[in-house]
């Protein structure tokens, strides 16, 4: 017994090593004062960090990114919204269909998705930038944001929403007043998910910002100089630590409050 | 008094092939507290959803108080509903839980203060306008619940077994609770529940639904003493069906061979057909005696105890009868299972306490 155990942490141990490990040496290295990715380290240094704060290109990316991301995010979450309604509450005909439908931009490989948009893109006559790569990222996330919304939905009890029509409200004012603020957790869960994929998306946006890079896109550009390296290794901490925070506050945020009083999310606070 | 408050024509549901509720058509007066009795999936809570509004029906029309209510939506209704899981507002406490239905209203600030007030006292939960339905025991979520919608002031109450969830000791409380309240507010009640012994001992009226339709609609005592089918009769108390025949009959008594045991004359209520085999005799297991020596009653029997349980106020007995092919349970207030030696004993019926029905 104990042994088996043991042979179970070491595996695991062994996973997240595996798993995270490389990714700790990127803050280890931004701090590095030297321009190369090599042990022994050179000594600390927070210049690159400065370095970074300089770049008005990288501000324009970031920019860019934050814009892509809010839109991507709040269409994809809205779609989202009405889908898993429509799944978690109704059996109509037609829904197995939909749901693939909906489903679909998760499975496909993201290359083939960037090339279909791209192609019709162009096609239709329109300039590349960040209108298609919001277009291609709102698909790209509508799938996640649902996945988060129908699990928040399903233990949803409905009989709240015919107990509000029963006390006099109309469907909005359902909506509104029962529905939403029951929903709410998951859908800023559904909304900071979203936001975090469409902000490290890569594929999409190399194939349709044209001009305007998003902040994968730019980091990207300025790996293949050298000398540039270090600032986009403290520019990759700073994302990785956004991003966890933002990840760890979607997961805690789609649990709470679960068929549970808003006292209770209070509490937890 | 309008005898006709709530009208039920020809009301039917269906669920794509299944009759949900099947042309059902009846009256509800004014200030009864009026109950839907059935097994699960006999059409109650359909019944009652669409009186709420939760479901249209599929043919027939509804009127509350002279006003077709058919094709109204639930906030257009002058009914309120109490949820079998009391669907209280986990987002909103006691008190905004109970004035949420009072926007709509047009009242003042004091108006919905002194109602949220009355109310609170009349299902006594003051004190508690500040808790959250997850601080709440089920009897005062229950009373949550019936706070909520009785601060509307509806023409009707709806009530969706609201007592299911609750222990035994606190739904008895509650349903001497219920009657007493409905009856000092005078408002319409109609409440479901599958219940029967609930259902006999809260109600003025009683509807037993099977299969969609209405069994019998009667007050509790007929329900119990005259049942009108063999599904009310097995469905309300319990009881004995005995292998019957109708041979003559002469209008207002007929006469009828049970079992083995002969040819009896009994009163026919229910106008049943005359040399028939398609018919069965019930007996309640307390509308018989049980006892050590033979009695003087019209009917009584050499009988064997196989089995006895005691309930407390009553003992049950199971007994084999000479003559009926089938064990026959009769319950008496008088013995415990030492009174009896070899457990020979005789059981008593009288002719008036046997019914005759029709099997189907």
């Amino acid at each position: 017994m104990n042994e088996k155990n043991n042979t179970l942490l070491i595996y695991t141990l062994l996973y997240f090593g595996f798993l995270y490990v490389p990714v700790l040496f990127l803050p280890i290295f931004s701090f590095n004062d030297a321009n190369y990715m090599s042990f022994p380290l050179a000594g600390f240094t927070t210049e690159h960090y400065e370095e970074m704060w300089s770049k008005r290109n990288l501000h324009k990316a970031l920019w860019a990114s934050i814009k892509v991301g809010v839109v991507a995010s709040v269409i994809s979450t809205t779609i989202a919204l009405f889908a898993a309604k429509a799944f978690a509450r109704y059996k109509f005909r037609g829904e197995k269909i939909s749901y693939g439908g909906i489903m679909m931009p998760f499975l496909i490989p993201e290359i083939i998705l960037a090339v279909a948009i791209l192609i019709i893109w162009i096609n239709l006559g329109f300039k590349l930038g960040l209108v298609p790569v919001t277009i291609g990222h709102t698909l790209f996330c509508t799938p996640f944001a649902m996945l988060i919304l129908i699990a928040r939905i399903e233990g949803f009890d409905f009989s709240l929403e015919e107990a509000s029509r029963d006390l006099g409200e109309n469907a909005w004012g359902t909506f509104f007043r029962v529905s939403f603020p029951l929903y709410l957790p998951g859908i800023v869960a559904a909304l900071l998910l979203s936001f975090i994929i469409s902000f490290d998306e890569f594929i999409l946006a190399f194939f349709l910002t044209g001009s305007d890079a998003t902040l994968p896109m730019y980091m990207w550009g300025q790996m293949r100089f050298v000398q540039k390296l270090p600032h986009v290794l403290a520019l990759g901490a700073v994302i990785i630590v956004f991003t966890t925070f933002i990840v760890l506050l979607a997961f805690w945020l789609r649990n709470v409050g679960q068929g549970k009083g808003k006292k209770d999310i209070a509490v937890k606070l | 008094m309008n005898n006709s408050f709530i009208q039920i024509n020809n009301i039917s549901k269906h669920f794509k092939e299944v009759k949900a509720v099947d042309d059902v058509s009846f009256e509800i007066k004014e200030g009864e507290f009026f109950s839907l009795l059935g097994p699960s999936g006999c059409g109650k809570t359909t019944l009652l959803r669409l009186l709420a509004g939760f479901e249209y029906p599929t043919y027939g029309n509804l009127l509350i108080d002279g006003t077709d209510i058919t094709a109204l939506p639930p906030d257009k209704r002058p009914t309120n509903m109490v949820f079998q899981n009391y669907a209280i507002f986990p987002h909103l406490n006691v008190e905004k839980n109970i004035q949420f239905g009072l926007r709509k209203l047009d009242l003042s600030n004091d108006e919905i203060g002194n109602r949220v007030k009355d109310v609170l006292t009349l299902v006594k939960l003051e004190g508690y306008e500040e808790r959250f339905s997850n601080q709440l025991s089920g009897g005062q979520r229950q009373r949550v619940a019936l706070a909520r919608a009785l601060v509307r002031q509806p023409k009707v109450l709806l009530l969706d077994e609201p007592l299911g969830a609750l222990d035994k000791k606190l739904r008895d409380e509650m349903q001497l609770e219920l009657r007493t309240l409905q009856k000092n507010i005078g408002i319409t009640f109609v409440f479901v529940t599958h219940d029967q012994q609930e259902a006999i001992s809260m109600s003025d009226r009683v509807a037993v639904m099977n299969d969609g339709k209405i069994q019998q609609l009667s007050a509790p005592n007929e329900l119990y003493k005259n049942p009108k089918n063999i599904f009310v009769s097995d469905f309300i108390g319990e009881t004995n069906f005995l292998k019957a025949e109708t041979k003559s009959s002469d209008g207002e008594f007929i006469n009828v061979s049970i079992e083995e045991l002969g040819e009896f004359k009994i009163k026919n209520n229910l106008n049943i057909a005359a040399n028939s085999s398609n018919v069965v005799c019930s007996v309640r297991p307390e509308s018989m005696m049980i006892s050590k020596v033979k009695s003087d009653w019209d009917i009584c029997l050499d009988a064997k105890i196989r089995q006895t349980s005691y309930l407390g106020e009553m003992t049950r007995f199971y007994v084999e009868v000479q003559g009926i092919d089938k064990t026959i349970t009769v319950s008496s207030q008088h013995f415990d299972n030492q009174s009896f030696e070899n457990n020979e004993c005789f059981i008593s019926i009288s002719l008036e306490d046997i019914s005759l029905l029709n099997k189907k």
